[in-house]
């Protein structure tokens, strides 16, 4: 498999992610409403997600997504490591910024926040023990508020996303570069837009916790 | 002024190399960086040492033939500069200079700081070139080239092969030099007829010599002594593409 | 020896047309069969290799770089001239022809020169095909710019760096050649020795610069095309690795070299500003179309050049030649700064330059404008010298640049050694006395391209029979038992002093007596001391390292123990052409403005020196006439 061919799976596959991220983030956003309604709200698009065919079969997709950006990131990391020089002083990186120099750390820090995210809520929602709301559903929705109560987990979520923000506004220049956009004109056009883009995706995951975190301190 | 150099001594291929201090006085800031090796040379001969291999050729900027990583940067603390462009007045008097040869997997050590750059002409004979053979050429006005295309071709072809992108990629990646030859010839009109087959050929070639992946951290461009657009890159990509997917209707 | 120059009967027009139509072939199923060996990879080497693998000959090219593309070729900045006439400003083939005969006062032979402006056509045409982008007007077309000492705009260019792009599109066409196998490279290889068998060229001794190994490689004829030696100078505009040592090597085992001492000094060079210095580096000569010269009128003037008043400077290309001014040619500018200087108005730290000043271009046309013409040429300035020259003038000074003489050629590019061709800058063929600017990628491209594919084939034509050399012949053990003892001998000799040391002090030497100026008495002293030179380099020469590994100081011997050789030659060839011509000048020679003074009585000839055997017999001068049947000699004047 030849170099570029390496990293259009990387590109695909990191773009599909970003549409999900963007989904995912908007459906959310329910997060933010009054807390009662809130979560009916909330619980019934949960409700929707895990029964509809075509949801299911893009969220395998998606998971194979996770391990295809993964695990071509390892081979393509595996490759770089041992094609690339080492030197005694190394100042190389004057010359490029420290996140796109740092994807593969990035992407880590990303894929150790998944695990914990999937245990926190999608583990909990389809083996844990979790309550019914009004309309039947089962209650995410105080699943994540009683998560987010804990400050420690916040933290770690905002971190998390910032590590997220950095390796989206490096990946998404660089996979639509993998892709062929060469024209300088568009190419800033795309460079501003994945830079608004994470920014916004990142800050309205961000937001969540700490929002769930403020409006819940006094109870 | 005086210098402290750690310039990096490798007998040949094989040999394990090391760093060697030298102590260098009376350099003058007006030198050029070479220049400031060939009075170390000069020293060490008068002390009947063994000289350090270095490569040069032109020492004015455009064959390509020198570059070593300085301070850990390619061709020194300049940016777009080559080695022998570089003068002495960028140090500070008493400072301490690491002198290292370029390393990539692509670019094995030959002697000290000189380094084995072949399979840049490998990549250039699988394709970078028009095959048009001496007394087959029209003449020369009946292709007409707009200016823009003509300044943008100029632009790619600028590159003087020196291997700095490779020297500075953490991946060790020859992807601004191959894609520099591939965008020149992609956009002039009379290199159209083998552009699928040379975009794939000199890819292929790039892989086979161990260069890493381009992760498109740009700081080839930024060390690049030409300047040479890492937008040649993206060029290079879509060529790929557009030459990957063609192939299959075929 | 009478020497042959082999040239066509028949009008002028015709005579390479002619050559053409008659010359030998060679069966394409039989050219696998011959082998060739080119030594160089520069626009001659490469075009020729390439063309030649083409055809389908079994081609073998070397260069000592690393890899080709790095051959100086690559340096040359501003241009390709070619008799295009797309600016439909009169331009021709003879007018062209004409130009440079009259640009090399008169030393170079007519059917050549014509034929170097037939050819200049189609090179422009085969670069462009290659996908050479040089510079086009908004319609698409090619553009031109104009040069020094034409009237006409012929000038093809790609920015500052058409040798380059020239050089790429060759270099190219070469590694296509090495794709199919016709073309077998051999880089970081230097040729040591020319093996001649029974009167004929039939290979070349080499040493691996990696490995030190010695090789033999067998062919059916030789082509040199390693460029000029104007690094005989040591201080000059050429690469450090450019050396005379392939040709002379030729010269001794019999090919003549012809008018060693003609070298092109160029104008506008950066000076030298230290012992330490290894190169002089070029700025165009188009700088000199905004740019005044001038020196301070006071000798040994240290101020400012800023602080010293407009009455107190000396234009003094303005004041000696006020027709062309600072535009005055290559040669006569380089002699005027020298005068200057050499009278004390020198300026810099070393008093060996004289101020190019932008500051009345700069007042009249704005800075703007003066940076967008010459932007890229003020910041090369000021990476080299840290001075910024929109503040205060540059101060250049003049530089060894190119080699006109070379080994005399017929118009076959045949050295007088059978089978032995050499192309480009390495033969002395075109340029005369003094070369136009823009005409050696010319020249040294149409060799490549267009005329050695032909006389090469009409040499190899009778060649068939010969069947395969064999490198077992014991010529070739003969001299690699000879080589092999030279480079030991260099190792052994471990005295003191490094070889940049005899390398400089003969560049002095060559500067002082058979640079700008020659005088016979200053000749004759040269000749003395450069023997005595070569002497002290056989006995204290510290060459350090092995042979059987890389050794840049071993390289360097060899190529520094060639020019104390070539440089005592220099000094004959100046000293016996009693005129001045381009850019040979005795003063003894000339006129009471102190303008060159050619005699075409007696001098009307090429120089062809034969080697006489031996370092201590004097070399043997022969004579090749030139007949002007198509122009008549007239004298320059830029007054």
């Amino acid at each position: 498999m030849s170099t570029l061919l390496r990293k259009i799976v990387m590109a695909a596959t990191g773009l599909f992610l970003c549409f999900f991220l963007l989904i995912h983030c908007l459906g959310n956003t329910q997060l933010f409403m009054e807390p009662e309604q809130a979560r009916l709200s909330f619980n019934a698009y949960s409700h929707f997600l895990t029964g509809n065919p075509l949801v299911k079969l893009i969220s395998y997709v998606l998971y194979t997504s996770i391990i295809g950006h993964a695990v071509y990131a390892l081979l393509i990391t595996a490759k770089n490591k041992t094609a690339g020089g080492i030197y005694k002083k190394d100042n190389r990186g004057r010359a490029s910024k420290w996140y796109s120099r740092n994807m593969g750390v990035l992407g880590t820090v990303v894929l150790i926040f998944l695990v914990l995210h999937f245990q926190n809520f999608w583990y909990v929602y389809k083996f844990g023990e979790i309550g019914i709301d009004a309309n039947g559903n089962k209650d995410l929705y105080t699943v994540v508020v009683t998560a987010f109560q804990q400050l420690w987990l916040v933290i770690i979520y905002v971190t998390a996303m910032i590590a997220l923000c950095y390796h989206l506004i490096h990946g998404i220049a660089s996979s639509v570069r993998t892709l062929g956009l060469f024209h300088p004109k568009f190419v800033r056009w795309v460079h501003a837009f994945g830079v608004a883009y994470s920014v916004l995706i990142c800050g309205g995951f961000a937001a969540m916790p700490v929002f769930i975190y403020i409006t819940n301190l006094n109870s | 002024m005086k210098l402290h150099l750690k310039i990096w001594r490798q007998k040949n291929r094989k040999a394990q190399g090391k760093l060697v201090n030298y102590t260098l006085e009376n350099v003058n800031p007006h030198m050029s960086f070479l220049e400031m090796l060939d009075t170390l040379n000069e020293q060490l001969i008068q002390n009947k040492e063994e000289p350090v291999e270095f490569d040069h050729d032109c020492r004015e900027g455009i064959c390509g033939q020198c570059g070593v990583v300085i301070n850990g940067n390619a061709h020194g603390p300049l940016e777009n500069t080559t080695t022998c462009q570089l003068h002495m007045r960028e140090f500070k008097d008493g400072e301490t200079v690491l002198i290292e040869p370029f390393r990539a997997k692509g670019f094995p050590v030959k002697k000290d700081l000189k380094v084995d750059r072949s399979a840049f002409d490998r990549i250039i004979s699988a394709g970078g070139y028009v095959s048009v053979n001496t007394g087959q050429a029209p003449e020369a006005n009946s292709i007409p080239v707009s200016h823009a295309i003509a300044e943008a071709a100029f632009d790619s072809a600028a590159c003087i092969g020196c291997g700095a992108c490779v020297a500075t990629c953490k991946n060790g990646s020859a992807a601004l030099f191959t894609s520099a030859k591939i965008t020149q010839l992609a956009i002039l009109p009379q290199s159209q007829e083998e552009r699928k087959e040379r975009a794939l050929n000199m890819i292929a070639q790039m892989d086979k010599e161990g260069f890493g992946h381009c992760s498109n951290t740009e700081a080839c461009e930024v060390e690049c002594p030409q300047g040479i657009s890492v937008l040649n890159i993206a060029r290079m990509n879509y060529e790929y593409n557009r030459a990957s997917f063609l192939k299959f209707k075929k | 020896m009478k020497l042959d120059a082999k040239i066509p009967q028949g009008p002028l027009e015709e005579k390479w047309l002619n050559y053409k139509k008659t010359a030998r072939l060679v069966n394409p199923a039989n050219r696998k069969k011959l082998d060739v060996i080119v030594v160089g990879t520069g626009l001659a080497g490469s075009s020729v290799a390439a063309s030649l693998g083409e055809m389908g000959y079994n081609v073998k090219s070397f260069c000592f770089q690393d890899t080709p593309r790095r051959a100086h070729s690559v340096a040359a900045q501003g241009g390709v001239n070619a008799a295009k006439n797309y600016k439909n400003d009169g331009d021709s083939v003879y007018r062209m022809f004409v130009d440079t005969l009259k640009g090399g006062d008169f030393r170079a032979r007519e059917a050549n020169v014509y034929r170097l402006a037939e050819c200049s056509l189609n090179l422009i045409d085969q670069a462009v095909a290659q996908g050479v982008p040089f510079g086009r007007e908004y319609g698409g077309y090619l553009n031109n710019r104009s040069f020094g000492g034409v009237q006409v705009s012929r000038t093809f260019y790609a920015r500052g760096q058409t040798g380059q792009q020239l050089l790429l599109g060759t270099y190219q066409a070469l590694m296509r050649q090495v794709d199919k196998k016709t073309v077998a490279l051999y880089s970081s290889h230097e040729m040591l020795d020319l093996v001649v068998i029974d009167e004929r060229a039939r290979g070349i001794i080499v040493r691996n610069l990696e490995t030190g190994e010695i090789e033999k490689h067998a062919a059916h004829a030789v082509v040199l095309a390693t460029g000029g030696f104007g690094k005989i100078y040591y201080l000059s505009t050429l690469a450090m690795g450019c050396n005379g040592s392939a040709i002379w090597r030729a010269h001794k085992k019999g090919a003549f070299f012809a008018s060693p001492s003609w070298t092109q000094i160029h104008p506008t060079s950066l000076p030298q500003s230290g012992d330490y210095q290894s190169k002089l580096t070029l700025m165009s000569e188009s700088l000199r179309n905004d740019g005044r010269i001038w020196v301070p009128k006071k000798a040994e003037d240290t101020r400012e050049a800023n602080t010293i008043p407009e009455e107190e400077r000396d234009y003094y290309l303005e004041r000696r030649y006020p027709a062309f001014g600072n535009l005055a040619p290559r040669d006569i500018s380089s002699r005027a700064a020298k005068e200057r200087i050499d009278a004390g108005h020198g300026v810099g730290p070393l008093k060996n330059a004289v101020y190019l000043d932008f500051s009345k271009a700069i007042k009249e046309q704005g800075q703007a404008k003066i940076a967008e013409k010459y932007g890229n040429l003020f910041r090369m300035y000021e990476k080299i010298t840290g001075t910024n020259a929109y503040k205060e003038p540059m101060k250049i000074s003049p530089a060894a640049h190119f080699s006109m003489g070379g080994l005399w050629v017929d118009y076959e590019l045949m050295t007088t050694i059978p089978g032995l061709f050499a192309l480009g800058e390495a033969n002395f063929a075109d340029h005369g006395a003094n070369r136009l600017g823009a005409n050696s990628l010319l020249q040294a491209s149409v060799d490549g391209y267009f005329i050695a594919p032909y006389t090469i084939a009409n040499y190899l034509a009778d060649q068939i029979r010969t069947g395969k050399i064999s490198t077992d012949h014991p010529e070739f053990e003969k001299a690699v038992k000879e080589n092999k003892e030279k480079i030991n001998n260099l190792l052994r000799i471990k005295g003191s002093r490094s070889v940049d040391y005899y390398h400089k002090k003969l560049g002095k030497l060559l500067y002082d007596y058979c640079g700008l100026t020659r005088t016979a008495e200053g000749l004759t002293y040269a000749i003395e001391e450069i023997k005595k030179l070569r002497e002290e380099f056989y006995k204290n020469v510290y060459v350090p390292g092995e042979n059987d590994t890389m050794n840049a100081e071993l390289e360097k011997a060899g190529r520094v123990a060639d020019y104390l050789e070539i440089g005592v030659l220099m000094c004959y060839d100046a000293l016996t052409r009693n005129e001045s011509c381009g850019a040979h000048f005795r003063e003894e020679f000339q006129t009471e403005e102190g303008e060159a003074q050619r005699n075409d009585v007696d001098f009307q000839y090429i120089s062809a020196w034969e080697w006489p055997g031996s370092l201590e017999q004097e070399p043997i001068l022969n004579k090749e006439e030139l007949k002007f049947e198509f122009v008549q000699p007239t004298i320059r004047s830029y007054k």
